[in-house]
């Protein structure tokens, strides 16, 4: 009786101590996605290089598909942007880039500087399809399938370890 | 150190992006529809603020479509939804009850309870212990005591 006494405020400590563990191995600014497994939204919009010609989701349909979304003026879209421009070398999968909230010449500039891995990239100049998408903190890159459904969210840059990990082997299974 | 240094980089891209004016909606009844609603909706850049408190880039924009929606005439329910939709339950200042946030509803009510039945039973305990001096062998004591007394202090 005396030890089961003894043993309360240890196994409360425990659970206590659990559940604070858990939750420092958690990034709070990653927010769970809603879109997962759920349809790519629709959107319709001008092309960063080429404002007549309009790009949409529906015009990857049959493909796996990178959605990245990227900006100019993002300082950390710079530090995944190699692991990019080398996957678009390898020929992965096609990269859709969603320049997001930016100037037109300032992105197509950065384009210019740093290398250019997107198969287009579409000009979301005022936000309104990164709302769509629940996009919170650039870059953030979508995972879609041949179905045109969204099945991983990557949220602030590709890491090495993301990539290796879980998108590549992820565009592996989905391409099968 | 470079998780520090990504962290740092993404919180700067944030700040530096240019920040558009902001334009009340002529209706006021459409402003005070926006100050309510976006008073329960977190910003999800700057987590520990809500919509209507942020200056984030992103708050605005969501802000603007609030008052749209709200001119176009939809609910304020169906304007949560859109949210939700989009940012999921975490939007929510309240989230609903339901399987996955149970725990959290009824949690500090649980803890509560344990905290009662603790308090309850070492109270309990302690009550009757602090009876006995005055019992048995003591009394006896005492009554020699009282009785001493009369005949007054001792040398």
């Amino acid at each position: 009786m005396k030890s089961l006494k003894l043993a309360i405020p240890l196994a409360a400590f425990l659970a206590i101590a659990a559940f604070l563990a858990v939750g420092l191995t958690r990034d709070p600014r990653e927010v769970p996605s809603p879109f997962i497994d759920k349809p790519a939204p629709a959107f319709r919009i001008e092309r960063l290089a080429d404002a007549k010609t309009p790009f949409s989701p529906e015009d990857m349909r049959g493909k796996v598909w990178l959605l990245n979304v990227w900006a100019s003026w993002c300082v950390s879209c710079r530090q995944e942007h190699p692991l990019l421009v080398d996957m678009s070398k390898r020929n992965v999968v096609p990269i859709v880039g969603l320049n997001y909230k930016d100037k037109r010449e300032d992105g197509l500039k950065w384009l210019a500087r740093f290398g250019d891995p997107y198969a287009l990239s579409a000009y979301d100049v005022d936000g309104l399809v990164g709302i769509d998408y629940g996009v919170y903190g650039v870059p953030e890159t979508f995972v879609i399938d041949k179905q045109g459904v969204i099945r991983y969210k990557q949220i602030g840059p590709i890491t090495p370890e993301a990539l290796e990990k879980t998108i590549l082997p992820l565009i592996r299974k989905l391409e099968a | 150190m470079r998780r520090v240094i990504a962290a740092l980089a993404a919180a700067w891209s944030i700040a530096a992006f240019g920040q558009a004016a902001e334009v009340a909606h002529p209706d006021a009844r459409v402003e005070e529809r926006l100050r309510v609603l976006a008073e329960e909706l977190r910003c999800l850049v700057c987590q520990n603020q809500t919509i209507a408190d942020s200056t984030a880039p992103l708050a605005l924009d969501l802000r603007n479509q609030i008052r749209q929606q709200v001119a176009a005439g939809r609910t304020d329910d169906q304007i949560r939804d859109y949210m939700v939709q989009r940012y999921g339950d975490f939007v929510l200042y309240k989230p609903p009850l339901k399987a996955t946030t149970v725990l959290l509803w009824i949690g500090p009510f649980l803890l509560l309870a344990a905290g009662v039945v603790v308090f309850v039973r070492v109270t309990r305990r302690a009550a009757p212990a602090a009876q006995p001096a005055a019992h048995g062998a003591d009394e006896a004591r005492i009554a020699a005591m009282l009785e001493d007394e009369g005949s007054g202090p001792k040398p």
